[in-house]
């Protein structure tokens, strides 16, 4: 088996979904090289070539390549992927952009949101928001999937560094093109990262009140996110939202506050090592997956907890 | 401008569904089905363009069996001019359909081909993807806000950072997140009014087109269950279990 890891990166260092992605890659048995495509972009070269137990590094720079346009990125991938058996990407906005794709270009039908590798054609992947897990197969010769990030542990990065090779981009399609961006400025980490978590739902009842969770997770080192209902209530951004359809998460520690536990939530934070759960609905059914649940108004429970910590 | 939005009937997202006994599959017996709430965001989307006079025709497409009439029913109600069923009794996957899809673009010739970003049953996210490389059209996946000028789409996409705007050329794909629109709800008159619109139905095989599967399911099993943990009396009790007992803090 050959496999590549496509590197999510921001130019300058490796994505820590990257590192899960090589991680999946090596339960695998055969060489794994790491692809990055992107525009000055030697430093996240050179962060690549450290993790370990990789083969080897390809890089294609071209300041087309800077954003990950999936139309460039797929383009520029295509040829090299083909001499791959298995071609991995995150699950994250940038993978699941780009994997589908690539994989048309290769007329290779991709499997999704990989959990689990049975064998390097057998692999576990959650259907219906997680109320399902379906184990599938394929023969193609050809494998091109994505990695739920939170189910493989990170590749370590190392000190020595792997055989880099340069490939000369090729030219753009011309048929996109990036205008900007808005990148939630925080210093709390972020929420796929993080040790600790602490997310409000509707039950905060306005974007204000997040400043009481704020608090905590300051207190803690806390991320903080957000089920849909308080996303789509405008609380707060969207880049808060934990659940299917936003981020999968998977922290040590999880805390729910106002929320009520749709599948929908419960499907992107439910393999949490510890979950509590804060709602005065004691019939809520996140108090079903909570390990410590407390039936509180959490107006009166917040300040509390910020006080005690 | 002529808007294609391919859509997908499902289970109902209201339904708890439940591996079958024997594991081989998901238990769809008599469960409700709906049309997928991404796509039916699709389908609002363009009916805003035709309404804000950009779009000018709007053609709801579908892979699947006589039953998914009833979802392209829909989404006439909601507003689509005239609907094309690309018929088959097949499991089809995401690289077929999009096959499929292409292959009646390619007749249709869409400006603008809006989808949902992701079914509810396979949670695939990939159809749309893999319809703008098989017909060479750039795509502005997980849409937030769409605006159409001049032959281009300006397009923000909710990313994990938080959100990127990317301009496209048209013809392109787009694939709607979940606050791009709140779909309205169809009214009576126009679904009486549906019912009359026209509805093609095409025989999938007769395309030319090989939408084989290239995926078998071996087994579909319940995830790991967790199990409910206990109720504490007061945060000072949770603070307490959470220092002491789980080691968490």
């Amino acid at each position: 088996m050959k496999i590549l890891v496509i590197a999510e990166h921001d130019n300058h260092s490796i994505k820590a979904s990257t590192l899960n992605t090589v991680a999946a890659g090596k339960k695998l048995d055969g060489e794994l090289d790491v692809l990055v495509m992107g525009s000055s972009c030697a430093d996240a070269v050179n962060e690549a070539a450290k993790i370990s137990g990789i083969n080897s590094v390809i890089s294609i720079d071209g300041s087309h390549l800077e954003n990950a346009l999936a139309e460039e990125t797929a383009n520029n991938a295509a040829d090299i992927a083909s001499q791959y058996t298995h071609v991995f990407l995150p699950a994250t906005t940038f993978g699941k952009n780009i994997m589908p794709r690539l994989a048309a270009l290769l007329d290779v039908q991709p499997i999704s949101d990989i959990i689990e590798i049975i064998d390097g054609s057998t692999y576990k992947r959650p259907i219906y928001a997680g109320s399902c897990i379906a184990t599938v197969k394929t023969e193609q010769s050809l494998i091109i999937a994505s990695v739920r990030t939170t189910a493989f542990d990170a590749a370590q990065i190392g000190d020595a560094g792997v055989n880099v090779t340069s490939q000369d981009p090729k030219d753009s399609l011309a048929i996109s093109n990036f205008v900007g961006e808005e990148l939630a400025k925080s210093d709390r980490p972020e929420l796929t990262a993080a040790d600790i978590i602490i997310s409000g739902g509707r039950g905060m009842q306005s974007g204000e009140n997040f400043s009481l969770l704020e608090g905590i997770a300051d207190k803690l080192g806390a991320a903080v996110g957000a089920s849909r209902a308080a996303v789509d209530s405008g609380f707060v951004p969207n880049d808060y939202q934990v659940g299917q359809t936003g981020k999968i998460v998977a922290p040590n520690l999880y805390i729910a506050v106002g929320i009520s536990g749709a599948i929908q939530h419960l499907a992107g934070m439910k393999d949490s090592k510890v979950i509590v759960a804060i709602n005065k609905d004691e019939d809520a059914p996140i108090f079903q997956v909570a390990d410590y649940g407390l039936v509180a108004d959490l107006f009166t429970a917040l300040p509390e907890l910020e006080s005690l910590l | 401008m002529k808007v294609i939005v391919p859509i997908k009937r499902v289970v109902d997202y209201n339904v708890k569904v439940r591996p079958l006994n024997d594991e081989s599959g998901v238990d769809l017996n008599n469960v409700k089905m709906s049309i997928n709430p991404f796509c039916e965001i699709a389908v609002e989307e363009a009916v805003r363009l035709k309404e804000a006079g950009s779009a000018t025709e709007i053609v709801a497409v579908t892979v699947g069996s006589q039953a998914s009439q009833e979802q392209l029913r829909t989404a006439l109600a909601l507003g689509a001019d005239r609907a094309v069923l690309l018929e088959t009794n097949d499991n089809v996957e995401p690289l077929g359909i999009a096959k499929l899809l292409a292959k009646l673009c390619e007749e249709e010739k869409p400006d603008l081909i809006i989808l949902g970003k992701q079914a509810i049953d396979g949670d695939n996210n990939q159809t749309g993807q893999m319809l703008a490389a098989l017909l060479g059209f750039p795509q502005a996946t997980f849409a937030s806000e769409l605006k159409i000028n001049d032959g281009v789409a300006t397009v923000t996409r909710e990313i994990d950072g938080g959100l990127q705007t990317i301009a496209v050329n048209l013809p392109a794909i787009v694939t709607t997140d979940l606050r791009l629109n709140e779909p309205r709800y169809a009214s009576l008159p126009n679904i009486m009014k549906a019912k009359k619109k026209e509805l093609n139905v095409i025989d999938a095989s007769s395309l030319g087109i090989d939408f084989v599967s290239r995926l078998t399911t071996l087994k579909v099993e319940l995830p790991p269950s967790r199990d409910a943990g206990v109720k504490v009396e007061s945060v000072e009790e949770l603070v307490d279990k959470l220092k002491n007992e789980a080691k968490v803090i």
